[in-house]
């Protein structure tokens, strides 16, 4: 708790009456020196400045404000129940509304104020911000994240606080009415009662009271033990109105006379439209016109499948660039050849440096070396990337799923060189996000072809488009040596890598390894990357968790008890471990052709444990059942949480098996899930996920369980073939041969 | 002119009929509950039901659905407005993560036991096996089905697309 007193010193709470009669309590938080900027907007402005946390109706409904935005992660959920428990509200009370992004006020607030300590703009995002934006989007992280912050960060710090001290208002103004002392007053499922004199009062009767009291800045919050809501099973408020069709996604928008747009952009990132022949496409029924974009085409037509139709029949010639003869080879290349360059020269920049590492090496009985890749990656949200505009003279309406409806609004507003104020959002459902909705380039393009257009317009990309136009997850080579000593001691570690983005402590591991050096170098592509589902862990979680296994194979010992042995000060990390080792049966005999992997990653501030059982079948790969363990502090929503790492762990496997994105003449080949292909039903296996509450800080859910999947079948894989898997995916090997350790020992 | 059945009212539409029925399902008739998400067939989300059967609307032209009974996630409920079992089942399993691909899940789910009312994880395999989830909730779908099967009211439930109504246009 002592965390928490820290930042609600620094914070800022305040209640009111709202129209109507009723409570509303806001809470903004902000870094310690901007306490005088957002006093003094409150003060002129009034409460609409409040990001506002909390109402209560003379009706009795409660509404929490989230100002996250829903792309299947249930935080929503898991924040109502934060504030419910700390009010001792009805659980059937309460509802959400999303915080708008068409708010100036709550938006500012939330960029002035959702900067906790430290927090810093993911490396990644930089390039989508601009100077005066920068404060901005450092709140945006907060959004951008969803699932591995909302609860962690707006949960913890506001929901909680606004809870309790709605509650302590509440009581203060039954207290009043009554004239009986406040510590006579019970406060439970939205009634006040006086045990005594058997008086009640419900929420929804005293709100208007209560809305004139200052809300205390440190209320008391609950302790686990009592906490009703929080860890309990509910269900999440969204699912309804996904199971009847009824859910509106970015896709869904209805604007009246708009037409639709089909897209097609320069093959080449960093090409653009040399000329353009749109006569035979123009010619077509339904076709209103065809836009020229500078970097990308667009046919406008009365229907989605009219425009995607004659846009096959625009005949476009793109400018030649100097990446035009990149292919997939080169790039990797390339890699290999940056990272041994850097190591060689000295030119690398470390992460860690630990202990005389180079003495280690050269005493070492055994030195183990050997190159880990992983390819390219897109996304492959199920909702294909779209957005709806209108722009009317220098006003401009988007109807778009976003991660960050905020930086959507910024960045549509300085393409189209107008004021933010006039650009509105309206946030819709997100069909995936995983990092790719963060970025607002087809939100850009909509608003530019609408103005173009001068009637709305929903621009849709098709499935190829959205392949070949993604953010990636980089490709990236990384390459280890570890040193043994004669008793089997694991004396040093040493890696060298690129592309180092966030979070910057992705490849250091764990491991009680007494010389380390972990080092990276730039290996800079023509192809756009940024986050991706656990972000840079979603490669080193691989690399260091599958190198780990040989390591343990080098120095003579079982994968799991040489990381409990390596683990020994890190009670923390030792139970998560030991919690998934015993419920898959680690230890048991594992049969010919099946193979049991294992792998510990922390991410987000939670602990994360799998165990992967395989089977190989006629020289293939069949993963049936992966052990997972995760210590996230405390499952606030335990269900949904439960869901969050099945989904993280299947959005990893397919990577792992299936995933990559391949260049040839500097373009992406993909197009569809034929030749991207992803975790079907048949090939999904058991996910039986385990939860600790150890208590500690709460730690994300969205993203970490996604980098544990791929190291935990890699090691399964060995076991089951003999082959190490040091490049992804796994459908490129053929198991009918095992693959003879190429890189080993000097 | 296509004239259809869409969840049990006749719609007559005036469109080029090579027009993929999703669209026009999406566009011209606004039920927006059937998605897009690749248009080639390898995804499912669009997935609806042309005379009882499981299509992929994405690739099945207007054309196809002349004096067809069309029925849409949309057209699940019964008459009086209570969810499918099928539906019920979701919810209780907690099924959805973003949504997107569940109406088309569901679509599925119910074609498959319709058909077969206790399916085995073969049988599931096998009906599902085109219908991606990228929020990976294939776990929670497989058991949804289960619970819908175990409870044996598919068979007996009405949804409200089967009862044709007297030409209402739009
Ligand atoms: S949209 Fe029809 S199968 Fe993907
Ligand atoms: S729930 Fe998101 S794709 Fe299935």
């Amino acid at each position: 708790m002592s965390k928490l007193g820290k930042w609600s010193r620094r914070g800022f709470i305040a209640g009111g009456v709202v129209v109507g009669g009723g409570l509303v309590i806001g809470v903004a938080l902000r870094q310690g020196d901007r306490r005088g900027d957002v006093i003094s907007s409150v003060t002129t402005d009034g409460d609409e400045l409040l990001n506002i946390w909390v109402k209560i109706n003379e009706a009795g409904e409660i509404t929490a404000i989230v100002p996250h935005s829903e792309m299947g992660q249930g935080a929503q959920t898991a924040l109502a129940q934060m504030l419910a428990d700390e009010m001792d509200a009805k659980w059937s009370d309460v509802g959400f509304e999303e915080a708008p992004a068409t708010d100036d006020y709550a938006n500012w607030a939330l960029g002035k104020g959702f900067i906790l300590g430290d927090a810093a703009v993911p490396e990644v995002l930089v390039p989508t911000v601009d100077g005066a934006f920068y404060q901005v989007a450092k709140a945006m992280r907060l959004q951008i994240t969803g699932g591995s912050a909302s609860v962690r960060t707006t949960g913890v710090h506001g929901m909680r606080v606004a809870g309790a001290a709605a509650r302590e208002m509440l009581i203060k103004a039954a207290a009043g009415k009554w004239q009986v002392a406040e510590s006579e007053l019970t406060a439970s499922e939205s009634v006040i009662s006086h045990t005594a004199s058997g008086r009640t009062a419900t929420y929804a009767e005293l709100a208007s009271a209560a809305a004139l009291f200052t809300p205390s800045p440190t209320p008391k919050l609950k302790d686990v033990a009592d906490f009703k809501i929080m860890g309990k099973y509910v269900q999440r408020h969204d699912i309804p109105s996904k199971v009847d069709g009824s859910a509106q996604f970015g896709i869904d928008a209805q604007v009246p006379g708009m037409q639709y747009a089909a897209i097609k952009a320069a093959p080449v990132f960093g090409s653009a439209v040399a000329s353009v022949d749109s006569s035979k496409a123009e010619q077509r029924a339904g076709v209103t016109q065809v836009v020229n974009l500078g970097n990308a085409v667009a046919v406008v037509a009365s229907g989605y499948w009219l425009a995607e139709q004659a846009l096959k029949d625009v005949d476009v010639k793109w400018t030649a660039t100097s990446n035009d003869r990149v292919n997939t080879e080169s790039l990797r290349e390339q890699f290999r050849k940056d990272i041994t360059d850097a190591a060689t020269n000295g030119t690398s920049e470390s992460d860690v440096e630990l202990g005389n590492y180079a003495e280690a090496f050269a005493a070492a009985e055994r030195v183990l070396e050997a190159t880990y890749e992983v390819p390219f990656l897109a996304h492959a949200c199920m909702e294909p990337m779209n957005a709806t505009a209108s722009v009317n003279g220098d006003m401009c309406e988007v109807w778009v799923g976003a991660q960050n409806p905020m930086g959507f609004r910024y960045e549509v507003a300085a393409a189209l060189e107008l004021d933010p104020e006039n650009v509105t959002v309206h946030q819709h459902f997100m069909g995936g996000g995983f990092g790719r909705r963060s970025i607002a380039d087809s939100a850009i393009q909509a608003a530019m072809i609408a103005r173009e257009v001068g009637t709305p317009v929903k621009l849709i990309w098709s499935r190829a488009e959205d392949m070949q136009h993604d953010i990636y997850r980089p490709g990236v080579a990384s390459k280890f040596r570890a040193a043994v000593a004669a008793d089997g001691q694991v004396l040093a570690w040493d890696n060298v890598y690129h592309e180092k983005h966030e979070p910057a402590e992705a490849p250091v591991i764990p491991y009680a390894i007494a010389a380390q050096h972990i080092h990276y170098t730039d290996s800079p592509t023509h192809l756009p990357f940024g986050p991706w589902r656990s972000v840079d862990h979603s490669q080193h979680g691989f690399f260091t968790e599958a190198f780990f296994d040989e390591v343990a194979e080098a120095a003579g010992e079982d994968p799991y008890q040489l990381r409990r042995k390596l683990l020994a000060d890190k009670p923390r990390h030792l139970k998560v471990l030991d919690l998934a080792a015993e419920k898959a049966g680690w230890g048991e005999p594992v049969a010919q052709g099946k193979g049991r992997g294992i792998s510990l990653q922390e991410s987000f501030g939670s602990l994360v444990a799998q165990v992967v059982d395989v089977t190989l079948t006629d020289g293939k790969i069949g993963v049936d059942r992966v052990v997972c363990a995760v210590d996230a502090g405390f499952a606030v929503s335990p269900d949904g949480f439960v869901a969050q790492m099945e989904s993280g762990i299947s959005y990893g496997l397919s990577a792992a098996l299936y995933g990559e994105i391949s260049v040839e003449n500097g373009a992406v080949q993909q197009t569809a899930f034929h030749d991207y292909p992803v975790v079907r039903m048949q090939d999904s296996p058991v996910i039986e996920t385990h939860i600790l509450n150890s208590g500690e800080t709460i730690g994300g859910a969205g993203e970490p369980g996604t980098p544990g999947i791929a190291p935990a079948l890699a090691n399964a894989i060995y076991q089951a073939t003999g082959t190490r898997v040091r490049k992804l995916p796994v459908s490129q090997y053929d198991f009918n041969y095992r693959v003879e350790e190429q890189e080993e020992l000097i | 002119m296509i004239t259809f059945t869409v969840n049990g009212s006749q719609q007559s539409l005036d469109i080029d009929p090579s027009t993929p029925l999703l669209w026009a399902i999406r566009e011209n008739l606004q039920l927006t509950g059937t998605k897009f998400g690749c248009g080639v067939a390898q995804c499912g989300a669009c997935t609806v039901h042309l005379n009882g059967q499981p299509v992929r609307s994405c690739v099945t032209p207007i054309a196809a659905a002349q004096g067809a009974l069309v029925t849409t996630i949309e057209g699940l409920e019964s008459a009086e407005g209570d969810l499918h079992p099928v539906q019920d089942a979701w919810i209780a399993e907690q099924v959805p993560q973003c949504g997107y691909c569940q109406s088309g899940q569901i679509m599925s789910a119910v074609a498959l036991l319709e058909q077969n009312a206790n399916p085995d994880d073969a049988a599931i395999n096998s009906a599902m096996s085109g219908n991606i989830c990228r929020c990976g909730m294939y776990g929670r779908i497989r058991k949804a089905i289960k619970r819908a099967a175990g409870e044996s009211v598919v068979g007996v439930f009405d949804p409200k697309a089967n009862n044709p109504q007297e030409a209402s246009n739009v």
